[in-house]
């Protein structure tokens, strides 16, 4: 295989084909629209279902629908697009469906704009919906990455029962670089036990949310916090760069994380022992590894395309074991690594680095 | 004269249908969703489609329609069973997909769901039960209320003023393309459950054929959220709904003749 190069919503809609999807309901929405386009016409020529639906409650109750059959199911919105989602996921996941969906954020409430932006961090980490879980999140920081993760997402999701949300921002969906795509994977042919077929020879199946007794439904709340217990301690994944000595964390994800490298790079140029930590996955949070090393650093710095998420997350990995600041920046704009540089630089003057 | 005679060839006229499950329902006494039930297993049993239909239940009092039918079976989110039954044709083309939906689901917070499954013409069936009033929240106004009628949210009765008049669904999904086969019928007595019966069967047939998307519109009673005892209930339809909501035929495919 070679690198091609490939603009991120294409390439992310190109990988979810290579990886067995079966199929695309979804709304135009910007910054993802190109997704949708490229599987208009691809999944038509491979014969599979691909359906523009009229919003996204009704794209959502499709996927719904689809992945009842125990089919590979995906569709992709934008922020507002995914408030609107939120009720379908919620069911989603009440039933115990994988399925993938991909959110390419804009920045700000209400309509927004379609900058790249972090500004969802809450809505995809804190349920995606009504009722108590979580679902997975995946957040690329570049286009090779987004189409590694497309095929995770389908593995995780089927392995899980789970929901899978890919979280990318206007940059990574519209940015062109190289990168390669897998080889096609065979559709899946094992239909799941608990699938809807027709009930032809075998009992009825139901797949359904609802439990009436407190009882029941207690008892099904605590087998999804189960098995998002194995998730959290099995799907914690993020990446580091100079982490092994440094007396200042930097944590960021997706495009924030990427830019953030180039400042760590920076500042280790000019020698101040700073590491990255990029997470990879939003939910689990890789709280493991960031506890971890706050052992051994004085200091931790946040960085985000939002008002601060994130972060949250980092102060509950840490404890209070070192402060943590916090430098972003929202709306669309995106940070400069020289911004970022001198928010590191800020941080670590403020560090008591025993000598 | 022998006045014993033979017992006659002994033949079942009537009994359970398979696709209906022998359990208590917890529909209200009198309420016309159990005679909806019982029409649509017939037809399913008798059209042999036990093992090809996937039902998909809506919210509202027949939100547990997943346990009374022996069929596999799912539950939507308010209003969407038709984006949730598109999800489930799509993938299973050679199965007969079903959505069963009240007049809040339908009317009010699926109009959109179900007005683009029937342009898309999408090949599923609706039952939908309109009796005219929210039941499973306790008797609120619904978008097909009649105008007067009293309800727990219109208690002086319905002004429509100041909240409209009733929308006849089957009328309005009647002028989209893609439906091939929109029938209102009425559960208010044998002649007219007859009707509906043979209605359902025909929309099932619609879905085997291809030909598009169809719907059973059924006027039915709610004794408890009226507050009316269920015969007279029954009156209620013939002498209120009926004259809101004609009994007919409005939309039929050409194709439909042949089945």
């Amino acid at each position: 295989m070679t690198k091609e190069l490939l603009k991120g919503n294409v390439a992310i809609a190109e990988a979810a084909v290579r990886a067995g999807l079966e199929a695309y309901f979804g709304y135009p929405i910007t910054p993802q629209t190109e997704l949708l386009e490229y599987l208009s016409q691809r999944m038509t020529e491979l014969d599979r279902v691909f359906l523009q639906a009229e919003s996204e409650v009704a794209a959502i109750n499709m996927v719904y629908g689809a992945a009842c059959t125990g089919a590979r199911v995906m569709t992709s919105s934008s922020s507002p697009g995914v408030s609107l989602m939120q009720e379908g996921m919620s069911y989603i996941a009440g039933s115990e469906l994988p399925c993938v969906i991909v959110d390419v954020m804009r920045g700000g409430p209400g309509l927004g704009n379609i900058l790249p932006s972090q500004a969802d961090y809450f809505q995809v980490t804190r349920s995606a919906g009504h009722g108590d879980f979580h679902p997975i999140v995946l957040a690329p920081a570049s286009v090779q990455e987004a189409i590694n993760f497309v095929g995770l997402a389908f593995d995780l999701a089927d392995k899980y029962r789970h929901m899978v949300l890919l979280v990318a921002d206007g940059q990574i969906g519209q940015m062109m670089e190289p990168a390669e795509l897998p080889p096609m994977r065979p559709l899946q042919k094992n239909v799941p036990d608990w699938a809807l077929t027709g009930a032809k020879a075998r009992e009825k199946r139901v797949i359904t949310s609802l439990y009436l007794k407190g009882e029941e439904e207690e008892a099904f709340n605590l087998k999804i916090q189960k098995k998002l217990k194995q998730i959290k301690k099995n799907e914690q994944r993020s990446v580091e760069y100079a982490t092994q000595d440094a007396e200042l964390l930097v944590i960021g994800f997706g495009t924030a994380g990427r830019i953030a490298y180039s400042a760590v790079e920076a500042a280790r140029e000019k020698g101040l022992r700073v590491g990255l930590l990029r997470p990879q996955t939003l939910w689990p949070f890789p709280e493991r590894r960031i506890s971890e090393l706050a052992d051994q650093a004085s200091g931790c710095l946040v960085v985000e395309m939002n008002a601060g998420q994130m972060v949250e997350d980092v102060r509950l990995a840490i404890g209070g074991q070192i402060p943590v600041t916090f430098y972003g920046r929202t709306g669309g704009i995106v940070p400069m690594p020289d911004e970022i540089l001198a928010a590191i630089e800020e941080s670590y003057s403020r560090l008591q680095i025993a000598v | 004269m022998d006045l014993v005679m033979a017992p006659p060839e002994m033949q079942v006229v009537y009994e359970h249908p398979r696709s209906l499950a022998d359990v208590p329902t917890r529909y209200c006494p009198g309420c016309t969703h159990g005679i909806a039930h019982r029409l649509l297993a017939e037809a399913i049993d008798e059209l042999g489609l036990q093992e090809r239909a996937v039902l998909v239940a809506p919210v509202g009092c027949s939100v547990f329609a997943y346990e009374y039918f022996n069929v596999d079976a799912c539950q939507a989110a308010h209003g969407r069973a038709p984006a949730m039954a598109t999800g489930l044709k799509r993938m299973l083309p050679e199965n007969i997909v079903i959505t069963y939906q009240g007049d809040g689901d339908l009317v009010s917070i699926g109009a959109a769901e179900i007005m683009h499954a029937a342009a898309r013409g999408e090949q599923i069936t609706t039952i939908f039960i309109n009796n005219a009033i929210y039941g499973m929240t306790g008797g609120q106004m619904a978008p097909t209320t009649l105008p007067g009628q009293k309800t727990t949210s219109s208690p002086l009765g319905r002004d429509t003023r100041r909240t409209g008049a009733p929308i006849r669904m089957s009328e309005v999904l009647a002028q989209f393309d893609g439906a091939a086969y929109i029938v209102r019928r009425s559960l208010h007595d044998v002649a007219n459950i007859r009707k509906a019966k043979k209605a359902i069967l025909t929309a099932l047939k619609v879905q085997m054929a291809g030909l598009g998307f169809s719907m059973v519109e059924l006027l039915s009673s709610c004794p408890t959220n009226w507050g009316i005892a269920p015969e007279k209930a029954l009156d209620w339809i013939e002498q209120n709904m009926i004259p809101q909501f004609p009994p007919g035929d409005y939309k039929i495919h050409d194709a439909v003749k042949t089945l």
